[in-house]
């Protein structure tokens, strides 16, 4: 697996073939139809992030040390969203997602996205998806 | 004092040069702003109020001998006077400013736990904005009163068959929107107004969203209180306005302690000021209060007849081109609304289509517009609502369309 910053760098080289915003978004549509899928089982109120418009569901298992994210949403722009977050931290050590660097969504041209007051907060889900790195890398301790 | 403009014949594009806000681009594409229900943009006159009144006699007010409070004093109360005037308000001091409408309800609902019983009911409309359940909901839990609901029809209108069925001699209020904020439905409130008061309730109507369009004249509705928001009609925000019929504004005992409410004060016993004072508490938004006359003046000025004809072109115009986009569906169908459209295309979710939207700088909402009941009913988890006013034009709705129909595309 490679590690969290060069998938990051892979992601930006992805997307800055694109000249336009409307690429960009439909590339990232598009990167959400890849999302590995919560179980229906975990899509209930406990899996949820708070504070987003659109309902987010993500869930957490943790396999020989590393972290294999799942996750949907009802809004496709959301799912493409959690799908490059997911894409950067699934397969990776916990105490690797607690360190990890999130500028890469600035560049790769999703900076709206990172405002705290955004209605569906990029920002709950980076804290979502580190809060269960944290609770993982305290098992390990 | 600054002058407000005046429009003899109604042309739009002389009217956008009044809002500096309009000519302004988002993300590089000139901006579109289609959320009016949320909050109205501001024209130069009240601007110019805003910036005139902290350059030249920003003061507090009511109680300085000097010549800038009394300045102030009076630029205050001449704003209540129009505001009076606009709502036909009997008198000034019926007319209470607050911080906004959500403040003005919990003004009203929190003076009636003085006066309800347990076994009293509350008649409250299923088209509300959720925080105006809540008010009612803890003067409710506070006097044992009980809330009932005037539930809603597919086409988003009021069920006046069930509104019937639930009154009784135990009603005591009723409180229903003039105007859904959620589906723009205009409510029956003549009738509602009239029927309440055959069994002797009060009747709060909640005019957020319907001053932006009409000019509610309170006498002739009867109404017994009646609130709005000022930034919803040109104005400045943390401006509410409440008018209330003098006797019953006299019963409700004040809402908060402090400064301007008072007559006068020992550690034995205060005794209170009268309207509109006792309301009043504290120094007021003394600019916005000012800024919110110059607001409706700049709105008389085009005349409310004027603007709501202009609208509804807007809305017929818009609803038309909407519905040519395959799968698209309004709620809220009722033949009488106000210029507002709340919609959702196939199953793509609103959030998205609101994005894409933004991209291309057209300002729209999207969710639950704060109306949950309204959207569990239709079994939704939102809608993209597309709110017009008289500054707008149909070559946005034009662009706007084709951006929903290139939202559609990229999302489907």
């Amino acid at each position: 697996m490679a590690a969290i910053k060069e998938i990051q760098e892979e992601i930006i080289d992805e997307f800055s073939m694109f000249d336009d915003w409307m690429q960009r978004y439909e590339y990232m549509i598009d990167l959400g139809k890849s999302l590995p899928l919560i179980d229906e089982q975990y899509k209930t109120d406990d899996y949820i992030i708070k504070g987003c418009q659109s309902k987010v569901w993500v869930h957490a298992d943790m396999e020989d040390g590393t972290i294999h994210f799942t996750a949907d949403s009802d809004a496709i722009i959301t799912k493409g969203i959690i799908a490059i977050l997911i894409r950067a931290f699934s397969g990776q050590a916990p105490q690797d997602i607690i360190d990890a660097d999130t500028a890469f969504i600035d560049e790769i041209g999703l900076k709206e996205h990172l405002s705290p007051t955004r209605a569906n907060g990029l920002v709950s889900m980076i804290k979502q998806l580190k809060l269960y790195a944290i609770a993982y890398q305290t098992q390990l301790n | 004092m600054a002058a407000t403009t005046s429009h003899t014949t109604f042309n739009v594009q002389d009217i956008r040069k009044d809002f500096p806000i309009l000519s302004r681009q988002v993300n590089g594409q000139p901006l579109i702003y289609f959320d009016n229900a949320a909050t109205s943009q501001t024209p130069q006159a009240v601007i110019d109020a805003i910036v005139d009144y902290y350059s030249n006699y920003n003061a507090n007010i009511h109680r300085g001998v000097h010549a800038l409070s009394q300045e102030a004093t009076d630029a205050y109360e001449e704003a209540r006077i129009k505001i009076q005037k606009h709502f036909n308000a009997a008198k000034a001091h019926e007319i209470i400013l607050t911080s906004g409408t959500t403040h003005a309800i919990n003004l009203i609902a929190n003076g009636y736990s003085a006066l309800l019983q347990k076994g009293d009911e509350i008649l409250v409309s299923a088209l509300e904005h959720h925080s105006n359940i809540v008010p009612w909901q803890m003067l409710c839990e506070r006097t044992g009163a009980i809330l009932k609901v005037i539930p809603m029809t597919q086409s988003g209108e009021l069920d006046m068959d069930a509104f019937a069925k639930a009154i009784s001699t135990n009603l005591k209020l009723v409180f229903v929107n003039h105007v859904s904020n959620a589906l723009g439905t205009v409510n029956p409130i003549e009738h509602i107004i009239a029927e309440a008061h055959n069994v002797g309730a009060a009747v709060v109507i909640d005019g957020a969203q319907a001053t932006p369009h009409i000019k509610p004249d309170v006498q002739a509705l009867g109404a017994d209180f009646y609130v709005a928001s000022a930034h919803k009609i040109c104005g400045p925000t943390g401006v509410g306005i409440l008018y209330g019929k003098e006797a019953l504004l006299e019963k409700l005992p004040p809402y908060q302690g402090g400064g301007e409410m008072i007559d006068q004060v020992t550690f034995e016993k205060t005794t209170y000021a009268g309207l509109p004072h006792k309301f009043e508490a504290g120094t007021p938004n003394i600019c916005g209060g000012i800024a919110t006359g110059v607001g409706l003046d700049y709105m008389n000025a085009i005349g409310f007849d004027v603007i709501a004809a202009y609208e509804e072109e807007l809305l017929q115009y818009a609803t038309e081109k909407l519905l040519k986009i395959e799968g698209l569906k309004i709620y809220g169908e009722s033949s009488k609304k106000t210029a507002v459209i709340s919609f959702n295309v196939g199953s793509i979710h609103p959030y998205d289509i609101g994005t894409i939207l933004d991209k291309l700088g057209i300002a729209v909402r999207t969710g639950h517009h704060c109306a949950q009941p309204i959207m569990d009913y239709f079994k939704i988890p939102g809608t993209v609502r597309a709110s017009f006013s008289f500054y707008n034009t149909k070559e946005e709705i034009d662009t706007f369309v084709k951006g929903v129909e290139r939202a559609v595309m990229m999302l489907s």
